[in-house]
């Protein structure tokens, strides 16, 4: 028997969607759910901050209506990793100082996991000379090229991506 | 937001007919129309999510590609066969947004996004025919650096702001559409229309119709295409002018051309002029330049944005000179 | 043993001199200076980590009270009149909406008392707020929504019809001027300097350049949006801000509410960026208000949109400079005047000539800045206000005087280096420019440049190289004062109302107080952002690294005299005065005999007590008085522009710093790299589009408005003099606002070296350039 899943999956645990078509999957992770790790910046998909991983790709969750994405599996920054643990990501972050107010981290820091993923899998970017290639290496500029749908201000862009660098670079050894 | 319904439909017939002719929405991604929502510059009484369309991207008997309309961004761009066969629309799909707005985004809704022109953003600060028509238009004197210098009107001089339309348009790809009366196909080149004295209208499609596929057609030219895209910061901003173009040399003559410009009009603009001025001619940098004055004589700029004119011709004799590489 | 190793082992035998009680002349240097325990000057991460990079840190918007209502706000839509009509009632009916307050109900409160007016003032203006139907800019709040969710909210604002009655307002920069300006007044006094006859030493120079700069108005465009949640309990006002000036702010709502002091409390444990846009706003008092109108607290989260309506941001400048030069390049004349755009109250003119007052020695100065009223969103504080716009200009208008005299603009800068203050005659308290200079030229191979502009090229695009000096005032702020509570395990908690917006003043501190109180790091806890702490202390003007810093160890003198009070007859520091002893090793010992040593968990332990609690404040900043005291930097650039269209992609980066001694070399290049960054964004993209016809902004969006994104930033290469202040608490000066100055210019030099197109007129956008 096929049963339909009306629920949404978040970080492993079933969610109701909410009663009211607007609410959007990053306010029902803020403001229904107390998941407050997802940043809201800009509420228009311009910023990144609000990004989270649905079905292991990152999207902007303020773009997105939360009834959307009933059946589907949502990861956010607290999902991440153990609740006693980082992620390898997370700990790069801190020791290359990938942030300082840390606003835009757990975005910065989902979307790079989804774009380790589509890289790995041979997703171009706008800067891969040759787009027949199968496994994109994530050179500094393929890096900043697929990174820069997040925004930073206060200018730890540096350090976040030598965070991401040096974490992708251990996963392929 | 003004309140809304919301109904996922299964497939293309199922969603028509939840839409009907009443005050609806079709929504895919979501990244351009949840904006519009939250801004009350789109209204709908209710919401049909067409997701659940086709996202498969078929080879079609003619060696030409079926893409559904569901199929995202990124599936899009990472197709092996739109990589190696249609490389300027992988190109102009990976120039636009951001890495999660592809993942988000569908193609249909790609084709009906609307213009990021501040003044139809103003919903209460502003006037703007687009959004209320006959109001006027407050960007014909206000900013307008990165608004149209072909095709506008004094109604309107918005820029559509999709990249992957402007490859669309130059690969001569078609539209699936499903509407209350069946089937049809349009041109991509004869979906968006100019804005003349109704801006408001940005299509041909009829109420309730349907975006069901784009189809591309063989196009041996495609196989040296390229999209190029200058904007004002390095990456993830809208084009100021973008140049999508194909280009087959023979013997140092243009077999064949294909070439579109974004960021100029209301509509992704499909440079018929230049190309007949370059098919069958010389592949020279002269011809190249010469043909993109040509498309240009008819521009007509506003006061911030007379640039656009020589960056458009400088960008496209670059783009064809570059395809062009040794036959020039 | 490493030579840091032998540095940390003669450090942990010889005891810790306590700072001096005052930082007037006469006194000797911190002697923390001299100091290396190996805990400052280390590179250590962030203590704040943990909560950041898992999203645990509750920021402003992310406190949830029991019953809390959503505020959703209605902008005006013109820049000066009145509200003619103004209909809530649908909006009142609409689902969820708990009420619609607007001038006609909201409670009366006095306007914010203006900052800098009095000395806990924090108001951004000092306009009425919602108690009349005046409009006074576009943009200004005209309605409060509450509702039971956020989406009932925002759907309630969008059904409030208002009309207007329109009154002429000045919304443009030209007839603002046509006005009539006024000199800005700034510290005391007009910002006007005549130093001999400037004008005639212009027009009798061996070379000349006369020409005017023009910079745009900019947001701060913090990612986290300003927001606030507010409960009150009958009569206690509890906040929870994004906040960079907890202490004045809680003051001020006092004020505004006529209520005491005490009766307000503002935290702001995490703050999601601030750069001089998170003080005091509209939007706080009317959450506040609102909160208070419906007997529920109340979050109020403003929308992207919402920040650039209610928040002012950098004012436009037109600034001119004019050089004279001698065939040597030793300047005769510097002229440094123009005009900003000011709000009608004028708390932080945008004061363009900062930098050309301390920068070069000349024969003689004319400075002065000039305020042009706009009826706009009064303008603000936004990351070296003055100091980064004015760079631009001042150093710009080197370069162009070394084109114009075929000579290296670093020998050019190095020739005017002036040996005291040129416009006040004060010694510097320490300024090694010229060694920044030398040491950032060899790094950044500047000897590799070519001089003649346009001769680079890599395929498409022209390669070039440019430098500017990079300078911001120092400064230390009076309010500064700590508690300091040790107990009896030997941990010490310091609490003061300062603020980390990402600054890593937390993490830097602890630095400071566990090496100052002879503690491992993990004793320390510093404790911060609650307006109940002790201290008044702004994230201004970087100076809550010295501020903090200063107040720290006169709380420490007041402990350790404490201490001594505590010490039994038969410790070994019975009898001694606290001029006598020193910190040693999680202790007290005699300064010149370390041996006669008892460690706090000694001595609270023979006093029988848990815990001792001192509070002081700093001695005031006399050391600003004394002497010139400035944080520099030598930045150097690379640019690619390209050919075609007129692109620019900066490809390298290099800030050569002076900037005192560098507590945290990891954080403090985070801090240098930020502002290069936002440098780089004034440089080439930032722009808030201001129309003028309505005086209305059009790109109040982060899509519209340029922020670099990844592919625009660089590695950026940071490097420092490391040279102590021997006149400031650590002997360290401010570094967060520094290094935005001079990168403008050093990438429109870089730009002018690269094409031969001198651009002075911000952002370079591709246009400019084709």
């Amino acid at each position: 028997m096929v049963t339909k899943d009306f629920s949404i999956r978040i970080n492993g645990t079933a969610v109701g969607p909410p009663a009211d078509p607007r609410v959007s999957l990053l306010d029902l992770l803020r403001e229904t759910l107390q998941l407050h790790g997802t940043k809201k910046g800009c509420d228009q998909g311009a910023c990144g901050a609000c990004t989270v991983l649905a079905d292991g790709e990152r999207i902007v969750s303020c773009l997105a209506l939360a009834v959307q994405y009933v059946g589907r599996n949502v990861v956010t920054i607290e999902g991440l990793a153990g609740d006693d643990e980082l992620h390898p990501l997370q700990r790069a972050f801190i020791e290359h100082d990938g942030f300082q107010c840390g606003y835009c981290t757990p975005g910065q820091i989902c979307s790079a996991v989804g774009m380790a993923a589509e890289a790995r899998r041979g997703v171009p970017s706008h800067v891969t000379p040759d787009l027949t290639v199968g496994e994109v290496e994530l050179t500094h500029d393929e890096l900043r090229e697929r990174m820069s749908g997040n925004l930073c201000r206060c200018g730890a862009h540096n350090g976040i991506v030598a965070a991401i660098a040096e974490t992708c670079a251990g996963e392929r050894k | 937001m003004i309140p809304f319904t919301y109904t996922r439909a299964g497939d293309a017939a199922e969603a028509v007919r939840l839409a009907g002719r009443g005050d609806v929405k079709y929504i895919g991604g979501g990244t351009n129309l949840v904006d519009l929502l939250r801004e009350t510059i789109e209204r709908p009484a209710a919401l049909v999510d067409v997701t659940g369309l086709s996202s498969a991207i078929e080879p079609r008997g003619n060696g030409g590609l079926l893409i559904g309309a569901a199929v995202r961004n990124t599936a899009l761009a990472e197709h092996r066969d739109v990589r190696t066969r249609y490389p300027v629309l992988a190109r102009a799909v990976l120039a636009g947004a951001s890495g999660q707005i592809r993942n988000m985004a569908t193609v249909g809704g790609n084709i009906l996004q609307r213009t990021r022109c501040a003044y139809f953003y103003d919903t209460e600060g502003s006037r703007c025919n687009k959004r209320s028509p006959g109001q006027g238009c407050d960007a014909i004197d206000g900013f307008n650096r990165t608004h149209a210098i072909l095709g506008a009107s004094s109604s309107c001089v918005a820029t559509h702001p999709s990249d992957m339309c402007v490859a669309l348009a130059a690969l001569g790809a078609t539209v699936h559409l499903e509407g209350a009366d069946g089937a049809r196909t349009v041109p991509l080149t004869d979906l968006h229309r100019l804005p003349a004295d109704h801006p408001e209208i940005e299509t041909v499609l009829e109420p309730g119709e349907l975006i069901t596929a784009v189809e591309l057609p063989p196009l041996a030219a495609a196989a040296r295409s390229t999209y190029r895209k200058v904007r004002d910061r390095a990456s993830y901003a809208f084009a100021l002018v973008s140049v999508a173009a194909a280009l087959e040399v023979d013997n140092g003559r243009v077999k064949e051309v294909r070439l579109a410009l974004g960021g100029v009009a209301h509509k992704p603009w499909r440079a018929w002029a230049a190309e007949t001025a370059l098919r069958d001619g010389p592949a020279t940098t002269r011809a190249f330049r010469a043909a993109a004055q040509a498309e240009l004589a008819a521009a007509n700029p506003l006061p911030d944005n007379g640039f656009k004119i020589e960056l458009a011709i400088r960008t496209i004799t670059a783009v064809l000179g570059e395809l062009a590489g040794s036959d020039a | 043993m490493s030579n840091v190793e032998d540095a940390k082992q003669s450090a942990m035998n010889s005891p810790l001199e306590l700072a001096p009680d005052s930082w007037a002349p006469g006194n000797g240097p911190d002697p923390l200076i001299q100091h290396n325990g190996g805990r400052i000057g280390a590179s250590v991460s962030r203590v704040d980590g943990g909560p950041k990079v898992r999203g645990a840190a509750p920021f402003a918007a992310e406190f949830a009270l029991d019953d809390m209502v959503y505020a959703a706000l209605v902008f005006s839509t013109i820049a000066k009149g009145r509200i003619a009509t103004l209909d809530t009632t649908v909006a009142e009916a609409a689902p969820g909406v708990v009420l619609v307050m607007t001038h006609r109900n909201a409670p009366r409160m006095r306007p914010m008392p203006l900052f800098g007016t009095s000395e806990k003032a924090a108001g951004a203006d000092s306009l009425p707020i919602m108690q009349d139907d005046r409009v006074r800019w576009n943009g200004q709040a005209v309605a409060v929504v509450l509702a039971e969710t956020r989406e009932q909210a925002d759907h309630a604002a969008s059904m409030i019809r208002v009309t207007y009655e329109t009154e002429p307002a000045t919304t443009s920069f030209e007839q603002a001027k046509a006005n009539g300006t006024e000199t800005a007044h700034l510290f005391g006094h007009d910002v006007h300097i005549e130093i001999g006859d400037a004008e005639a030493a212009l027009a009798a120079a061996h070379v000349s350049v006369d020409a005017t700069y023009r910079t745009p108005y900019q947001n701060h465009n913090a990612i986290e949006p300003h927001a606030t949640t507010v409960a009150w309990h009958s009569d206690e006002l509890v906040m929870h801000d994004a906040s960079q000036l907890v202490g004045h702010q809680a003051w001020s709502l006092a004020h505004i509410f006529g209520i005491e002091e005490e009766q307000v409390r503002v935290t702001a444990p995490y703050v999601g960026g601030a750069f001089g846009g998170k003080g005091l706003w509209s939007h706080q008092v009317l959450a506040a208000a609102a909160a208070k109108l419906a007997d529920r607290p109340v979050r109020l989260a403003l929308s992207r949109e919402g920040v650039y309506r209610l928040v002012g941001g950098r004012a436009r400048t037109e600034q001119r400079v004019a050089i004279g030069a001698g065939a040597d390049g030793r300047f005769d004349a510097i002229i440094h005047t123009g005009t900003a755009v000011s709000g009608r109250d004028k708390a932080a003119p945008e004061a363009f000539a900062f930098p050309t007052q301390s920068s070069y020695a000349a024969g003689s100065f004319q400075i002065d800045v000039q305020l042009a009223y706009q009826d706009m969103v009064t303008n603000t504080t936004m990351r070296a206000p003055g100091e980064a716009v004015g760079s631009f200009a001042i150093e710009s208008a080197v370069d162009e005087v070394a084109v114009a005299l075929g000579m290296d603009p670093i020998e050019l800068r190095i020739r005017n280096e002036p040996d005291n203050d040129p416009i006040t005659g004060r010694p510097f308290s320490s300024r090694h420019l010229v060694e920044a200079w030398r040491a950032g030229a060899e790094r950044f191979g500047w000897a590799k440049r070519n001089p003649t502009p346009g001769t680079v090229r890599d395929g498409e695009w022209l390669v070039g190289m440019g430098c500017a000096a990079a300078t911001h005032l120092y400064v230390r702020q009076p309010g500064g004062a700590a508690r300091i509570t040790l107990t009896s395990d030997g941990n010490v908690t310091v609490d003061v109302a300062a603020h980390d917006a990402g600054m890593g003043t937390a993490t830097a501190q602890g630095q400071v107080i566990a090496e100052r109180l002879g503690l491992e790091p993990e004793q320390v806890s510093f404790r911060f952002a609650d307006s109940r702490m002790p201290g008044l202390v702004a994230a201004l003007g970087s100076s809550q690294t010295v501020t903090v810093g200063a107040a720290v160890a006169a709380a420490q003198r007041v402990l350790v005299a404490e201490l001594l009070k505590l010490v039994g007859h038969d410790s070994p520091l019975a009898g001694l005065t606290t001029e006598q002893v020193g910190v040693l090793d999680g202790g007290l010992a005699k300064l010149d005999e370390p041996a006669r040593h008892e460690s706090y968990t000694s001595i609270l332990a023979g006093a029988g007590r848990d815990e001792i609690a001192v509070e002081a404040s700093a001695p005031p900043p006399v050391e600003m008085m004394n002497w010139s005291m400035h944080s520099y930097g030598a930045m150097f650039c690379e640019v690619r522009v390209n050919g075609v269209t007129g692109e620019t992609r900066v490809s390298r980066f290099l800030g050569s710093m002076d900037c005192g001694r560098v507590l945290n070399p990891k954080t403090a290049t985070s801090q240098f790299r930020g502002g290069i960054i936002m440098g780089l964004g004034l440089a080439l993209t930032e722009q808030t589009h201001f129309d003028e016809r309505k005086g209305r902004i059009m790109n109040p969006s982060l899509a519209e408005y340029h922020l670099p994104v990844h592919m625009d930033v660089p590695e950026i290469d940071v490097i420092w003099t490391g040279i102590p202040d021997p006149h400031t608490p650590m002997g360290a000066r401010g570094i967060g606002e520094l290094s935005i100055t001079g990168t403008g210019a050093a990438i429109a030099n870089a730009i002018f070296n690269a094409t031969g197109k001198r651009i002075r007129d911000l952002p370079i956008t591709p246009d400019k350039l084709m």
